[in-house]
């Protein structure tokens, strides 16, 4: 098995090498073939691996593959912990990207930077594995500045576009402020436990609990909760929680593929993962808990609220994203890890499958992501409307798709736990079920529906994408309609997760989930009596009804509404906000230590000045050097004079 | 086979005496000229080898020393001796001056041999500073490197040379002046000037406070760190490619050497005193230059600034362990502070030396280092631009690059001081970044800007060997770092234990 650990990341990242450095040599097949082929390798690695773990009971394997340093006794290591989360997470990861793999080479068929993109998206793979796949923070650390790395080379793609270097670099910033809170929550960690190993912490973890720090003089705070809400912000960076989401938006910036990628399977799934693998840390907090649920449940609500005002195709996914980390998020704070695991799950594939849908429409739209210019695309995109179709469905929590049990177990365990803030978490999360239908199926009857509002020469050259970009919208939908129905048992209410994942009794959310579940299908009838499905379902009736029913509508509902639409249209003004007060005084402060600090004070007063000083000195002893003989003369003898008083005298 | 060699002299006088040989060899036969320097300069190299595969890290004794009368009338000897603190600056030097011969090729057209003569001269003056053990011979070394430096910035500088060199030389040679006045004052106390001798003379917390002032001054000047820094920016700006290589990659680390081998263990009681003065400056160097980074028009004035910050964590580390061991959690973390700062002084050498070589090889091309003159390098220099990024990224202190190694340890060390020092310390993560990816948002992203950047040509073979030369170290380094720290533990360990005993 060990060989099988290695070769999992490595097939990937040598794909990427080989598509990076010898992608002249190569050309453009090439490129495509070494990494499809790589990532095919670590899939079918993977699917193994998971396989063993959740049929064959292997056992947890957990293993240093080198020492990366020794210090002061503190071995620093990396090495593969590899137990059921981190095998569900490997086949997600290489199962996503490989169909993104395959989708690129439709989607980027006449870019120049091909062997590029190619080696930047398995790299990310890469990237990916090594974080999920660690048993220690070090290398955990490694993934998290990796997956960021690669993300800022895939949003600046495109790196003549004034807007992609914009947003790459927002990106790459924004991330390194939950970096940072991370590294710190790290040191935490290293201070009271003495390691970095994830079992060695768990063990120590009482110290952690019995210890208290002053931050602030005179306030003792429990360590625990200190490291766990250091470790969060780390993941609000990553996963893009209020008020670190804004990259997320822009990194639309990107080709699409990369936005799936980014959105579905790598990067903004490392931060609930990583939560989740810290369970036996942030169990022992309900301070941290209640941190989480109540972060969460802001950006699930009101994130979901701005996707309802965007027109880019893309970035009505986007913010559905956005939304959608927020309700794994709430799950955490609810102690229902297996549950936002769970729905990182089904929403890799259903999330994966509306970038590509979108990608498909972009493609057949001649690069046009204005959804007020579509419409009625249906006939024309065949393949792409019913993909789109379950895709939605599954978003929305339409009863059987992957998204309902998923979404339900979310709800469901959010209703049941005692946390505070689980009552603010729940009320968000339901009313959420209502906008997010609202704003899927805004966007899916404004693109394929209705009126078609495209110029005459788009339309003449509608056709849907070749094989290569429907394939894996195929292969992605299938398990978009059905995983959830398959894994639900497994996932949630088994003992699949044993020792990853461990929950206090006194956070009983999932026990009471488990109660009142009796298999998949007595979930889905349950689903259908009154309650979260049939808000989805107005929410789908509202959206038919403004933007099909009755098109003008909506214009007088937004007149109605201006402040609130624009609001939202401004994201909350988050975005100026950093602009003006983060962005703009720190270049304000940056000029005001340069010119006065550096080159008024200490430049010029201090160092020029003491030059100036000295001579200014020598000037005037220089006016005693006349050059005179009466002037010497009378010197040495009032000289004379003085001494002789002075020895007489004295 | 090495044990009889005096390996440790034959590293200092091979570059001396072969720079004097270029020299000699004169302007008529310039090829000629770099041919000899290069041979030198890898011929050390290949000697340094020697210091690292047989060097014993089991032991925190001096290795490979040479002792030798030398001033018998003031008991000055030549006694050299390397140890784990010592010996990779010395390998770092080696290495580095091979990379600055490459780099200075064809670029340099003007009084070849001399040129290449200061670098070799240069090169045994500074590797004599890092293996002498008596302090006189230390000194001596420590001002001689100076003069082919105050040459190379002076003949081979911009525009506003004159300025920058007589800055350059003033602030160091003042600093120092007062150091040797400290030298003397221990030497009329021991009769002798063998260092180990000061590190076992017992002084009272007044002489021990002035030593230490000294000290702090001949050191932080060379660091530099804040608030005697602005020599620095302005020495960059005029030096030519090379120097600047060798002034960051080297010289800057004789600062953070000399704390280790004269401040710490001199003056262990006034250091502890005292700390808190040095880490006030190291953060304000991370935090303050940080933001005076961020706004720098001129591509060298920025990495001079941003190498500013990150030799604040070299004196943080260094300076952070009295902190950390009157810690109630234990003593652990104070060696993972002091080797986080040795580490960070090697990987500064790799990444700053290839900041500015970056910028060298566009400032050949463009004739200037002026931020808004560049943008969309990438489309016309694609290999460049790649090599470029990475570096940023490793100043940036990427995990996997070896910016990332040293600045990780002394944070995680420095918590346990003090979760403030280690939330200001831990900014430069936000900050590093800033100012390293803006300037290259705008230097190699980008539409072409002007009809300058659409004619660059991409990197030549030369320039690549360099830069790629550069970049194994600095992910070697990233990905492996313990073979390095490795030879540091005895050391560091021993210097922790002679700290920890009052000398009062």
């Amino acid at each position: 098995m060990e060989f099988i650990y290695l070769a999992i990341p490595l097939a990937s990242l040598f794909g990427a090498i080989v598509a990076g450095f010898f992608g002249k040599q190569i050309g453009r097949s090439g490129a495509h073939c070494v990494t499809i082929i790589g990532v095919a390798v670590s899939f079918v690695l993977s699917l193994l691996v998971l396989k063993s773990v959740a049929f064959d009971g292997a056992a947890v394997y957990n293993q240093s593959v080198y020492t990366w340093m020794i210090s002061d006794g503190i071995r620093f290591e990396v090495g593969f912990l590899v137990d059921g989360l981190t095998a569900l997470m490997m086949a997600v990861v290489t199962g996503v990207s490989l169909m993104v793999h395959i989708y690129t080479i439709g989607y980027m068929h006449d870019d120049p930077g091909y062997q590029r993109f190619f080696s930047y998206i398995s790299l990310f793979t890469f990237s990916m594995l090594m974080l999920v796949m660690s048993n220690n923070f070090l290398q955990l650390f490694f993934g998290w500045e990796a997956v960021g790395l690669v993300s800022y080379l895939l949003i600046g793609f495109w790196f003549k576009r004034e807007t992609a270097i914009y947003a790459n670099m927002k990106a790459f910033l924004v991330n390194r402020v939950g970096d940072f809170g991370f590294l710190l929550g790290i040191a935490v960690i290293l201070m009271f436990t003495g390691s970095l190993d994830y079992y060695e912490v768990f063990e120590r973890a009482d110290n952690l609990v019995a210890a208290s720090m002053q931050i602030i003089p005179g306030m003792d705070w429990s360590v625990i909760t200190i490291a766990c809400i250091l470790l969060f912000i780390g993941a609000m960076g990553k996963s893009a929680q209020v008020p670190l989401h804004v990259w997320l938006p822009d990194s639309m910036e990107g080709p699409t593929p990369i936005s799936a990628l980014i959105h579905a399977a790598t990067m903004v799934t490392a931060g609930i993962f990583m939560v989740a693998r810290m369970s036996p840390l942030f169990e022992l907090s309900d301070t941290a808990l209640s941190f989480v649920i109540v972060i969460g449940a802001t950006t699930a609500f009101f994130m979901g609220l701005v996707g309802i005002v965007q027109n880019d195709i893309k970035r009505v996914v986007a913010y559905s994203t956005l939304s959608q980390l927020g309700y794994m998020t709430v799950a955490l704070g609810a102690s229902a890890y297996s549950a936002a695991i769970f729905h990182l799950m089904t929403h890799a594939f259903f999330k994966a499958l509306l970038f590509l849908a979108a990608g498909s429409v972009i493609i057949a739209m001649h690069h046009e992501q204005d959804i007020r210019k579509m419409g009625g695309l249906k006939k024309y995109l065949p393949i792409t409307y019913w993909v789109s179709l379950v895709g939605s469905l599954a978003l929305i929590g339409f009863p059987g798709s992957a998204g309902f049990f998923s979404k339900d177990a979310i709800l469901i365990a959010t209703h049941n736990s005692t946390v505070w803030g689980s009552g603010y978490a729940y009320f968000a999360v339901l009313s959420g079920v209502f906008i997010t239908a609202f704003y899927s199926f805004r966007m899916f009857f404004l693109v394929f529906h209705g009126e078609e509002r495209m110029d005459e020469h788009t339309r003449e050259h509608l056709h849907e994408p070749p094989a290569v970009v429907t394939v894996p919208l195929i292969l992605l939908a299938i398990p978009s309609a059905i995983i959830g129905w398959l894994t639900i048992d497994t996932v949630l209410f088994s003992d699949y997760f044993d020792q990853a994942i461990i929950v206090f009794s006194e956070h009983g959310a999932m026990e009471a989930l488990a109660e009142e579940f009796h298999g998949p299908a007595s979930f889905v009838l349950h689903g259908l009596a009154p309650g979260p499905t049939w808000l989805a379902a107005a929410g789908v009736i509202s959206a038919w009804y403004i933007y099909l029913r009755k098109p003008g509508l909506a214009a007088t509902i937004r007149a109605r509404l201006e402040w609130l639409y624009q609001l939202l249209d401004n994201k909350y003004y988050f975005d100026r906000f950093n602009e003006i007060v983060f962005a703009g005084s720190a270049r304000a402060i940056g000029q005001v230590l340069w010119r006065l600090g550096d080159a008024l004070m200490i430049d010029g007063l201090i160092v020029n000045g003491s030059a100036r000083l000295v001579g200014w000195f020598s000037g005037v002893a220089r006016q005693v050097q006349t050059g005179y003989l009466n002037h010497y003369a009378f010197a040495m003898i009032s000289g004379l004079i003085l001494l002789l008083g002075w020895v007489v005298l004295g | 086979m090495y044990a009889d060699w005096p390996l440790l002299s034959l590293v200092i006088w091979t570059p001396i005496i072969g720079g004097i040989l270029v020299l000699f060899a004169g302007d008529r036969d310039p090829s000629g000229a770099r041919k000899i320097a290069l041979v030198v300069s890898i011929a050390t190299l290949l000697l340094t080898l020697p210091l690292y595969t047989q060097f014993n890290s089991g032991t925190h004794l001096m290795q490979f020393v040479e002792r030798h009368e030398w001033i018998a009338a003031f008991n000055i000897e030549y006694y050299l001796g390397i140890d784990g603190i010592s010996m990779p600056l010395i390998l770092l030097t080696s290495f580095t001056t091979v990379v600055v011969i490459i780099s200075a090729w064809e670029v340099i057209q003007y009084r070849v041999s001399q040129y290449m003569a200061a670098f070799l001269i240069m090169e045994g003056f500074m590797i004599g500073t890092f293996s002498a053990l008596d302090s006189i011979l230390f000194y001596i070394f420590f001002e001689a490197m100076l003069i082919p430096m105050f040459l190379v910035i002076g003949i081979w500088g911009g525009a506003n040379r004159i300025y920058a060199t007589i800055k350059f030389f003033l602030y160091t040679f003042i600093g120092s002046v007062l150091m040797l006045v400290a030298l003397i004052y221990m030497y009329t106390r021991t009769g002798s000037f063998a260092i180990f001798d000061f590190h076992h003379l017992r002084l009272s917390m007044t002489e021990q406070v002035l030593i230490f002032l000294a000290f702090l001054v001949a050191f932080a000047v060379k660091v530099p760190m804040w608030p005697v820094h602005t020599w620095l920016p302005d020495a960059h700006v005029e030096a030519p490619t090379g120097g600047s290589v060798i002034l960051a990659a080297i010289m800057l680390k004789i600062g953070g050497y000399g704390f280790l081998r004269f401040s710490l263990p001199i003056t262990p009681d006034a250091s502890a005193e005292l700390d808190w003065l040095i880490i006030t400056m190291s953060l304000t160097a991370v935090v303050y230059i940080g933001f005076v980074a961020l706004v720098q028009r001129d591509m060298k004035k920025l990495i001079a600034y941003s190498s500013i910050a990150h030799m604040g964590f070299v004196t943080l580390g260094f300076f952070i362990v009295f902190r950390i061991m009157d810690s109630a959690h234990g003593e652990q973390g104070a060696a993972l502070a002091l080797e986080g700062g040795m580490v960070q002084m090697v990987s500064h050498g790799f990444i700053s030396g290839a900041m500015f070589l970056c910028v060298g090889v566009m400032y050949d091309r463009m004739h200037s280092r002026q931020i808004a003159d560049y943008g969309g390098v990438a489309n016309t220099m694609p290999m460049f631009a790649a090599f470029m990024v990475f570096f940023a990224m490793a100043n940036a202190g990427l995990p996997g690059t070896s910016g990332f190694v040293g600045e990780f340890m002394v944070i995680l060390a420095s918590f346990k001081a003090s979760f403030w020092i280690a939330f200001l310390a831990a900014l430069t993560l936000i900050l590093g970044a800033a100012y390293t990816l803006w300037m290259v948002k705008r230097v190699v992203y980008g539409e072409i800007a002007n009809d300058n950047v659409r004619a660059l040509s991409d990197i030549n073979k030369r320039e690549f060997l360099f830069l790629a030369i550069l970049a194994l170290a600095v992910l070697g380094l990233g990905l492996w770092p313990d073979p390095l720290v490795d030879v540091m533990h005895a050391t560091v360990d021993n210097l922790l234990n002679h700290i920890a005993n009052s000398k009062l």
